[in-house]
């Protein structure tokens, strides 16, 4: 029987296909719930090219998932495909038998979740879960099938496969995984390639180093790729097309320039315009938020669904549901007024306003919170965990100090220990000059007031059982002495100043949604009138919509009562959106701090430049220069001597690096790089490879002073 | 894995030194005096005096435990006043018996557990499911002295093809005792079946759901491929960790059992012990069953380290 790999081959030999490999056509899925039947996906039509990557981006409820499990039939089991047609190189699907479904699942079809180490038997050796796809439908006896999973696990860049391959899942670091996986869908050249979020759970630079191999592994397998992700940064990397989902049906579909040049859906507009851009000046603009929450299927509105949250809509929009159909070459939009729908510059320009001045890091006088030379050391029965290292900071009366690292940097346990609730191993941590007792049992009343912590995930920092009204009266007792009627009335106010009704009081948490939820938590925060409040990733967890009204927020409240942030995330875009000075972390140490405008502008120090350089931009015109950081984190029980980067480092200097701890260089300001190689040496060459903007003026400007300086002095 | 096992082994004697103690303490805190029993009621206070120096007992009780616990070790696990012979060949053959009964009933049980386990979470929330769990449901509340009794009522008197009592010749064969075996053994499977169908469910139930048994179909694996090569080695684990603790139940915990059938088994030797306040046999065979369930919980510890390669190396 003629392997897969050899039809594929032959078939792209014979036609130079204009026919689509995956087709969708009308499909409508349902689920079967004790509410009722739930139309999750409607009417909803893709095609998708050899070689071709279609990005489906869509918020959380808009169906991607359940499209793409449901083309290929495998849906949980209540449900349903109901309608439509999808075809997969000419053979229709949805009328097909389970037996036949699997023989296509693994050999012409190729799945790639979000989180590798749950996608992979804990109990199976790597190398034998990847041999198995090769023995079943390779028809690869053992040895054969191993060679050909060391051969995928190469391509995929994995360093010693067949280490790897005896290896266990729990073995391996994300990154690595999700490598295999990818390898494993790959191995029997499928035609179609479903990703769904593959890189959501993966650091930065890992998901920039697993983005680059995908975009190779297109080129050079036939695959046509489905890609689903939320990320519209991500979507630039590798997709070719894109089609934006919203409740369950497509709003719009268009080639990847278009959709960003022009989008012609007011929804593809406001969620372009809900991303931070990458854009350090000092003036902090606010986001554009949508108006409203996304419907649930079952209360849809008649005619458009966006309808009631578009600011273009007209009355004729909300009596029939516009279809979705091409109005330019390749663009398809479901929108009656596209032609009136704005170009993203000028829309953004109009749609945010101007809310204030970043300030720069002044002198000691107006520092709010100090922390010098913080440690947090656990003792381990091997070691001791280093997780804080020596970090300096500094948070200003009404700024926001953001504090951007990846995993393993030691980012919430610095939180922590600044708020009490691990105590800090060595250093200091001052509140307005007078240190900082370790833990909250021994600080006093009024300390605990005034900083303040907003958690990552909302649905555990609320108490379940106790209505949002007592979750936010909670500290106004606690720490704010005030009756039960003041309480009241203080947390309606603050109700309101979070844009929530005053009606939600009652309410209890499970019966908010994710966002509302996180308002709830921030409202919390505020409640005891805190003069810090420490941030601990609140966004990550959220909608793309939701967390450009919920920065709109922080900034707003921050504005009106001049509160300090310390804004912790790994989301770089969103921390050079909020934040008057960063600090960038790295396994327990500050690499560099300062102004957010001067740390995001050269001189960097190299861990800034490949975050930098990794963070995808919702921008297919910008310009990054691919600088990829090799391996993962080393663990915090054996950190790296000399400067922990060093084994990382794509500037690594040498012995120097390994020896010595670098000294800190003072740039203007208050900007400071831990780093060996001196300032105007780092600005020299990172002029040269970092390039943001499209301006071809720029770019052409830096290769000519490449030119004019020959080797460089 | 060495360090693991001796990690193990290392706790188990720990335990078994501690439990020594508390049952050498807990034996000289029962009321009754051994000298008044071995020699009677209307003994001189002399008498009873003297055969307490002679049996050690006016020792301090430190030195006495010590003493006792050399012996043991050493194997001389004394000699009983109530039954008039040496200790350790009485409970070797108990044992032996206690083995028969619980290889029997684990036989009878673990399969049976496992396979309708899996049935049902399979077929979950079918009628099929529905019935294998309310009918587990209802065998873990009933008693064995009420399921023996009942199984005694209807196997045993109404339809005649068992014995009513099981009590066998201290040195009958296996084959010559199965006859016996079979009620007994099959109370004590009825009330353990309930917890490994339980058991197997849920953690089958949970596998089922997870993200890699998905990937593992979406590979194109046929469905029995999936369970037995995905789903089988990681929903079993806690499995065999319940029915590996509960061979050491199953050993020398059956005392019910054994009282209603007359099984003469070492847990109804304990009880004969404790009603007959013969300190030396009370303590040798607690200290037996001790053991029998330390090591039972060596093994779950290390099958279950043999199958879950994540704390092999803790």
């Amino acid at each position: 029987m003629a392997s897969v790999m050899d039809r594929a081959a032959s078939a792209a030999a014979a036609s130079p296909s204009p026919r689509p490999v995956f087709e969708v056509e009308g499909l409508h899925v349902d689920y079967l719930t004790e509410h009722g039947v739930l139309h999750a996906v409607r009417d909803v039509s893709l095609a998708i090219h050899e070689h071709e990557s279609f990005g489906l981006v869509g918020e959380s409820g808009s169906g991607k998932s359940t499209l793409a499990m449901g083309a290929i039939r495998y849906l949980a089991s209540n449900g349903r495909v109901t309608d439509g047609s999808v075809r997969l190189n000419g053979v229709e699907l949805l009328g097909l038998s389970r037996k036949e479904l699997r023989k296509l699942w693994g050999a012409s079809i190729g799945v790639v979740y979000q989180s590798p180490l749950s996608a992979l038997n804990p109990s199976i050796p790597i190398g034998r879960q990847l041999a198995e796809v090769a023995r079943l439908h390779l028809d690869m006896d053992a040895a054969a099938a191993r060679s050909r999973v060391a051969e995928m696990l190469t391509k995929v860049a994995m360093p010693d496969p067949e280490a790897v391959m005896r290896r266990y899942p729990h073995q391996l670091s994300g990154g690595m995984l999700q490598r295999c996986v990818i390898a494993m869908a790959l191995m029997t050249n499928p035609s179609l390639l479903i990703m769904d979020e593959p890189t959501t759970a993966l650091d930065v630079t890992t998901q920039a180093v697993v983005l680059d191999l995908v975009a190779d592994l297109k080129r050079e397998f036939d695959s046509a790729i489905l890609y689903i992700t939320h990320d519209l940064g991500v979507i630039t990397k590798i997709c070719d097309r894109v089609g934006v989902m919203y409740a369950g049906e497509f709003m719009e579909q268009a080639a990847l320039n278009d959709l960003f040049a022009r989008p012609l859906h007011p929804y593809t507009l406001d969620l372009l315009g809900c991303v931070p851009r990458f854009d350090p000046t000092p003036e902090k603009r606010s986001l554009v938020t949508i108006p409203g929450a996304i419907p649930r299927v079952d209360e849809l509105p008649p005619g458009c669904i966006f309808a009631p949250r578009c600011e273009f809509v007209e009355e004729a929009c909300t009596r029939a549901r516009p279809p979705l159909r091409e109005v330019e070459a390749g663009h398809l939009t479901a929108c009656r007024r596209w032609e009136a729908v704005p170009p993203p510059e000028e829309y953004l320009r109009e749609a945010t306003e101007a809310v204030r001045t970043a300030g720069v890091a002044a002198a000691e006088a107006d520092a709010l919170v100090e922390v010098e030379g913080a440690e947090v050391h656990f003792k381990a029965p091997k070691g001791v965990i280093r997780a804080v290292d020596g970090v300096d900071l500094r948070v200003c009366v009404g700024q926001t100090l953001g504090v951007v690292g990846e995993s393993g940097s030691g980012k919430t346990t610095v939180a922590r220990a600044i708020i009490g609730l691990t105590p800090a191993t060595g250093g200091d941590i001052t509140l307005r000059g007078d240190s900082l007792p370790r833990t909250t049992g021994k600080r006093s009343r009024s300390t605990l007031r005034e900083i303040q912590m907003v958690f990552q995930n909302p649905d555990a920092s609320l108490n379940p059982t106790r209505s949002v009204g007592d979750a936010i009266m909670r500290p106004l007792r606690l720490l704010g002495d005030m009756s039960r009627e003041e309480a009241k009335r203080r947390a309606e106010e603050l109700l309101r100043a979070v844009s929530l009704p005053v009606s939600y009081f009652d309410r209890l948490p499970h019966e908010l949604s994710g966002g509302e939820k996180q308002r709830v938590a921030i409202a919390r925060a505020f409640a005891a009138d805190p003069d810090l409040i420490l941030c601990d990733e609140p966004i990550s967890s959220l909608d793309v919509s939701v967390q450009g009204s919920l920065m709109n927020l922080l900034m707003q409240l921050q504005v009106e009562k001049q509160t300090s942030y310390l804004f912790i995330s790994h989301d770089l875009s969103a921390v050079q959106h909020l934040s008057d000075t960063i600090a960038v972390v790295y396994l327990g140490h500050a690499m560099e701090v300062g102004d957010a405008v001067r740390v995001l502008t050269p001189p960097f120090h190299p861990y800034t430049e490949a975050l930098l350089s990794a963070v995808p931009l919702p921008d297919p015109d910008v310009q990054q220069k691919p600088i990829r950081l090799g391996g993962a984190v080393p663990s915090a029980m054996d950190v790296p001597s000399g400067c922990r980067f060093h084994p990382r480092c794509p500037r690594f200097l040498g012995e120097i690096c390994v020896r010595e701890e670098p000294p800190w260089r003072e740039g203007e300001g208050n900007h400071r790089i831990y780093c060996h190689i001196p300032l105007d040496e780092l600005a020299r060459l990172q002029a040269q490879t970092l390039v943001f903007g499209d301006d071809a003026g720029d770019r052409d400007g830096a290769e000519r002073e490449e030119h004019d300086d020959g080797e460089v002095a | 894995m060495l360090k693991f096992v001796l990690r193990r082994l290392g706790f188990m004697l720990l335990t078994v030194a501690l439990a020594s103690i508390v049952i050498f303490w807990a034996t000289t805190m029962l009321p009754g005096d051994v000298a008044t029993m071995i020699l009677g009621r209307y003994a001189t206070e002399e008498a009873k005096t003297e055969l307490r120096h002679e049996l050690g007992l006016d020792r301090p009780a430190t030195v006495q435990y010590v003493d006792w616990l050399g012996s043991y070790v050493r194997g001389d696990w004394g000699h009983s006043p109530s039954m008039d012979t040496e200790v350790r060949p009485v409970i070797f053959e108990r044992l032996r018996n206690s083995l028969m009964l619980a290889s029997t009933a684990f036989a009878l049980y673990v399969p049976l557990g496992i396979l309708l386990g899996l049935v049902a979470a399979l077929r979950k929330n079918t009628w099929v499911d529905n019935l294998i769990s309310v009918g587990s449901l209802a065998f873990i509340g009933l008693p064995e002295f009420v399921s023996g009794l009942i199984l005694i009522a209807i196997f045993s008197i109404q339809l005649g093809w068992f014995h009513a009592q099981s009590a066998i010749a201290p040195d009958s064969s296996f084959v010559a005792a199965f006859p016996y075996l079979v009620l007994p053994a099959v109370t004590v499977a009825l009330t353990s079946l309930a917890y490994v169908v339980r058991m197997t469910r849920s953690s089958t139930v949970d596998v089922l759901q997870t993200d890699y048994v998905r990937t593992a179909n979406l590979k194109g694996l046929p469905p029995h491929r999936v369970l037995f090569t995905h789903v089988l080695r990681n929903s079993l684990l806690p499995t065999v960790t319940v029915v590996a603790i509960g061979i050491g139940w199953l050993i020398g915990g059956l005392i019910v059992t054994e009282s209603l059938f007359s099984y003469p088994g070492i847990g109804r030797l304990l009880l004969f012990a404790i009603q007959r306040r013969d300190m030396v046999l009370i303590q040798a065979t607690a200290l037996l069953i001790v053991l029998i369930y330390v090591v039972a919980n060596l093994v779950a510890d290390i099958l279950y380290a043999v199958l879950n390669p994540r704390i092999r190396y803790t």
